[in-house]
């Protein structure tokens, strides 16, 4: 019997892993996924939000706030890139230009440091590429840009270092209220714990209904980006957003921390939790009303686009607390935008409410620190070839758009909860990320992934897990 | 007297052909605007061939597990699948050179395959 | 620091010919850098025959092609370092290399040429919309995968894109043992060959659908479908005009992008229509020294002309050495302009020096559409010097004009090349 499972390894989920690990007791994560970060955490727009837009006094306002101001610390203890780049609220249209100054009051009350509002001519020189129609603009210096991949697995892995266990490809079925804490049902057989933390992303609800007669319902709600190469990647250096408008919301156009630059997301309420699949409409949406806010988007530089699902709850409100009518089952629901930011600090509250439920002790040699997977750019000439005289391996390029070498790869899959498919591979080292979208180095990686991981051959290597399989036979087997 | 419908390769003009044929012999060529139709349609109709190319796995090579190869001259179209079917399951040793013959007269066409690849 | 006449960057089939003619035209040392394990590119995935007619004179594969080549570079003692990947280029021509051996290492070259091919439009480039399941791969990579790896990327096929690898991955695939069932082409006419169409696809009975693109991809974990519509003549799909294809597989060909990331490094200034270098009649690009040939120029549809191409860059690199080294008086730095007009969408030089170039020079462009009866004309300012009829001309296949410097020469006053397609 575990003392906690968590139910989804996105970033809630792992954050709320990692935080539980500074604790004596049993932790055991559930991911239906092949691997951590394979749902709503890989795919959204990798801001750090100031945290100017969520209603003041809101759950959502404290820990966006709150998430922001550990994101720079964290990432130096985990070691994940994050840069605060700040971010830049246009105002396009005079007559709306008063929702920009509540936009302002709003981040002022929930305690958005330096806010300030700026006016075209300080705008464009920050933004040589902002548009012709902009006329002031808040912006936030505190706010930033991260990797979600590398956040969300750098909690992980340092969860597991800490004691966490983690099982993937186990999906719960359903959950039974026993008199001492759920058996939890699985395809990989039943859990036994005394508390659950419900980090299911778009699948909360689901798993909250199983035991609590107060439903509620999380709404996938899809939006489509665009990924553009680096060669683009500078065309703004802030986090550019629209000012709502009674039009919506307005796309977004951000650099990443890999040097990309990301439009997006639109946003569509489906039924499907898994309907990550993006349309026409959608990604001719992100490209059109990107040019609301920004001008000169080379969209011919366009690499990828994706779509990703935001876990709507009716009340867009953060749901951490424990169940009414299910004692020991904690929600971790509805955590849509900011939750990427907020991350950090939903892992604190889910930890505190579960110590003083649970009278958790602290563990006297938690490791609070991780290294990330050695990036080889980061060293001198000198430090690189010591590296490649030990581990020839790091002279071997495979990734040719990203530089990625065999190195990287293979520390990526012999790493604590390393990777074992070609998106686990890509997530972890950004092999495969590049403008060719792993044209030329998945045969590559697949040889490596078949040879080192146990067990492997060509057919085991898959995209993401489960029937995504990239070979199936061998030429002439079925002649 | 029968019809036949091709499209010249000679050029990206592709020009359709038709050609009449009374049983194996061709009555006339039509459709084509330079004399390279005329002779496409004639040898195509009444004995068309080609060139097929394949691989084979080879053991012992520290490049590579696959070696190209290709039938050394055309053979009839009518037994390309034959072909491919004699080539399933070969296994060769390295080292191979390019032209070396990986099987003799295939599927009984009297023409070999040959490496097209050192391995 | 080593230190070359010529680095050859990429030892596929322009940096072995770049190689090999700049060896016999007197260079003395000579460095190929290549990436994979093995001279030859892209050649060695290409297994099919129709390589060679112009050069060789016979019909080859595209690894017998290679390896005349390789032989060539072998038998002349050419350097060549493979598993060595490029990371960057000085505009003093100081080359920043990486293999497992030697770990980060630095050459310094008198002349650079840049030899790197090119890369296939991702799916992501051409913006499909749909989920993101496996089995969609470019067809070079499902190329690499049964030629080369000998494994099957799938079973029931679709393939977008009718340009020459997509037809010839149509009938690999089927040889191997999957079904193809649809070709779809965005455009109105095929960008591949009519042999390749004919012995690719008719010899198969697979349907090529043209003015079709595929607008939506099922399947979460692996493809389980996609859905093909028609297009309007600018390639917007017509509603109603929906079929779907059940299939397991879907190969992308649907162009191909020079890569020139080195090049962009170095400061090399790029052609917007070739995404190439723009070059002299040298092949020089605008950082002195530094000369490009095949794909990584502008993507080309036969070996054989990327091997002339590349020839002739290798003697350039050598002429500019000798040049350098006897610091000889530059010709005088006269420059013409060669523009495409009205129908004629780029030219590879656009500049020539009538002073330098060869005796006869030969100008490779492209078409913006396909041309029936049309005549090339070539004018020099405003007097035409050319003028000949094509019975059909398309942008799938590459054109050339040769300009005779004895021609030039009677045009001192000379200041630009106009090269159009005219009615009559």
């Amino acid at each position: 019997m575990y003392d906690i499972v968590i139910i989804g390894a996105g970033v809630s989920g792992s954050a709320a892993a990692r935080e539980l690990s500074r604790y004596e007791a049993s932790i055991c994560v559930l991911e239906k996924g092949e691997d951590v970060c394979s749902g709503t955490s890989k795919a959204n727009s990798a801001i750090v939000h100031a945290g100017f837009d969520a209603a003041n006094g809101s759950l959502m306002a404290k820990l966006n706030v709150l998430g922001n101001q550990m994101m720079e610390q964290l990432s130096k203890d985990l070691d994940f890139p994050f840069v605060r780049n700040g971010s830049l609220v246009v105002c396009t249209d005079e007559s709306t230009r008063a929702g920009l100054n509540d936009l302002y009051e709003r981040g002022v009350k929930n305690g958005v440091p330096d806010l300030r509002i700026i006016e075209r001519d300080e705008l464009v020189e920050m933004e040589p590429n902002i548009s012709d129609e902009a006329v002031a603009a808040l912006y936030a210096p505190t706010g930033g840009i991260v990797c979600p991949f590398n956040l969300n697995i750098a909690m992980a892995e340092n969860a597991y270092d800490n004691g966490v266990e983690f099982r993937f490809n186990t999906k719960v079925n359903g959950i039974r209220k026993e008199a001492e804490g759920f058996t939890i049902f699985t395809n990989n057989g039943e859990v036994r714990t005394r508390y659950i933390v419900n980090a299911a992303g778009v699948c909360a609800d689901l798993i909250h209904n199983m035991v609590s007669e107060n439903k509620i319902t999380i709404t996938p709600r899809r939006g489509d980006y665009c990924l553009l190469d680096k060669t683009a990647g500078t065309h703004v250096s802030h986090t550019v957003f629209a000012l709502p408008t009674k039009m919506g919301k307005g796309i977004l156009v951000s650099p990443t921390v890999h040097g990309n630059l990301l439009i997006g997301p639109t946003a569509v309420d489906i039924e499907d939790k898994e309907g990550t699949n993006t349309t026409r409409e959608g990604l001719d949406e992100a490209i059109s009303k990107s040019a609301i806010t920004v001008k000169n988007i080379p969209m011919r530089q366009v690499i990828t686009s994706f779509a990703g699902l935001r876990a709507h709850e009716a009340g867009h409100e953060f749901i951490i607390e424990e169940v009414k009518d299910a004692p020991g089952f904690i929600d971790c629901a509805g955590i849509e935008s900011p939750g990427l930011t907020a991350s950090p600090a939903i892992g604190v509250m889910v930890a505190d409410i579960l110590q003083e439920k649970m009278g958790l002790v602290k563990k006297e040699n938690f490791i609070s620190t991780r290294k990330g997977v050695l990036n080889p750019e980061d060293l001198s000439l000198e430090e690189r070839n010591e590296l490649i005289k030990k581990n020839p391996a790091y002279g071997n390029i495979i990734c040719r758009c990203e530089m990625i070498t065999e190195g990287e790869i293979l520390d990526a899959i012999h790493r604590p909860l390393g990777a074992r498919s070609l998106d686990g591979v890509k997530r972890r080292t950004r092999a495969g990320m590049g403008r060719c979208q792993a044209g030329f180095c998945s045969p590559r990686t697949m040889e490596i992934l078949a040879r080192e991981v146990p067990g492997f051959t060509m057919y085991d290597v898959t995209k993401s897990g489960g029937g995504s399989a990239i070979v199936v036979g061998t030429n002439k087997d079925r002649i | 007297m029968i019809k036949k419908e091709l499209t010249c390769i000679g050029c990206p003009m592709g020009c359709p052909l038709t050609v009449e044929m009374e049983g194996s012999e061709v009555k006339s060529v039509t459709g084509f605007t330079c004399k390279r139709g005329d002779v496409y349609a004639r040898k195509e109709v009444t004995n068309p061939t080609r060139i097929v190319t394949s691989t084979v796995r080879v053991t012992g090579s520290a490049l590579t597990h696959m070696v190209s190869v290709k039938t050394k001259e055309d053979i009839p179209k009518d037994r390309i699948f034959a072909c491919v079917e004699a080539l399933k399951g070969i296994t060769v040793k390295a080292p191979v050179h390019i032209g070396d013959v990986i099987l003799a007269d295939v599927a009984g066409t009297g023409v070999d395959i040959i490496a097209t690849k050192n391995a | 620091m080593k230190y070359y006449d010529i680095v050859v960057i990429g030892g596929g089939p322009a940096g072995l010919a770049a190689a090999a003619s700049a060896k016999r035209s007197g260079a003395d040392s000579i460095l190929i850098l290549e990436r994979d394990k093995e001279l030859g590119g892209i050649l060695n995935q290409c297994i099919h025959n129709g390589f060679g007619l112009h050069t060789f004179k016979e019909e080859l594969t595209g690894p017998e092609y290679a390896g005349r080549f390789i032989e060539q570079v072998k038998e002349l003692e050419i350097e060549y370092l493979l598993n060595t990947m490029v990371m960057d280029i000085s505009p003093n021509k100081v080359v920043t290399a990486m293999n497992r051996t030697e770990g980060m290492f630095e050459v310094q070259a008198k002349a650079v040429i840049l030899a790197m091919g090119c890369r296939e439009r991702s799916r992501g480039a051409l913006n499909i919309p749909g989920y993101r399941p496996a089995g969609i791969f470019s067809a070079g990579t499902a190329q690499r995968l049964v030629n080369m790896e000998g494994y099957m990327p799938g079973r029931e096929v679709v393939i977008l894109g009718s340009g020459d690898i997509g037809l010839i991955m149509a009938r690999r695939m089927t040889l191997e043992g999957a079904k193809v069932k649809v070709v779809a082409e965005l455009m109105p006419y095929s960008g591949g060959l009519k042999r390749n169409i004919v012995q690719c696809l008719d010899d198969f009975g697979i349907p090529l659908k043209l003015s079709h693109t595929v607008i939506d991809i099922e399947g979460k974990e692996r493809v389980e479908g996609i859905t093909l519509a028609q297009v309007d003549g600018k390639g917007k799909p017509i509603p109603g005009t929906e079929e779907h294809y059940t299939c397991d597989t879907l190969l992308l060909s649907c162009g191909l992008i020079p890569e020139n990331e080195l090049s962009r490094g170095i400061g090399v200034e790029m052609s917007p229509v070739t995404s190439g270098p723009l070059v002299n009649e040298s092949l020089e690009t605008s950082v002195e020294g530094v000369f490009a040939c095949g794909n990584v120029l502008h993507v080309h549809d036969l070996v054989d002309f990327v091997s002339e191409e590349a020839s002739a860059a290798g003697k350039n690199a050598v002429k500019y050495i000798k040049q350098l080294e006897a610091g000889a008086d530059e010709a005088p730095a006269k420059e013409v302009k060669i523009v495409p007009v009205d129908g004629v969408r780029y030219t590879v030089p656009v500049t020539l020096n009538p002073e330098k170039m060869d005796d006869t020079l030969t100008v490779r462009f492209r078409v913006g559409g396909v041309y029936q009866n049309r005549y090339v004309a070539v004018y020099l300012d405003d007097e035409r010097i050319y003028h000949k009829k094509r019975q059909i001309m398309a942008p799938g296949e590459m054109e050339q004009v040769k300009l005779e410097k004895e021609k030039l020469a009677k045009y001192p006053d000379l200041k630009t090349i106009t090269i159009k397609l005219e009615e009559e």
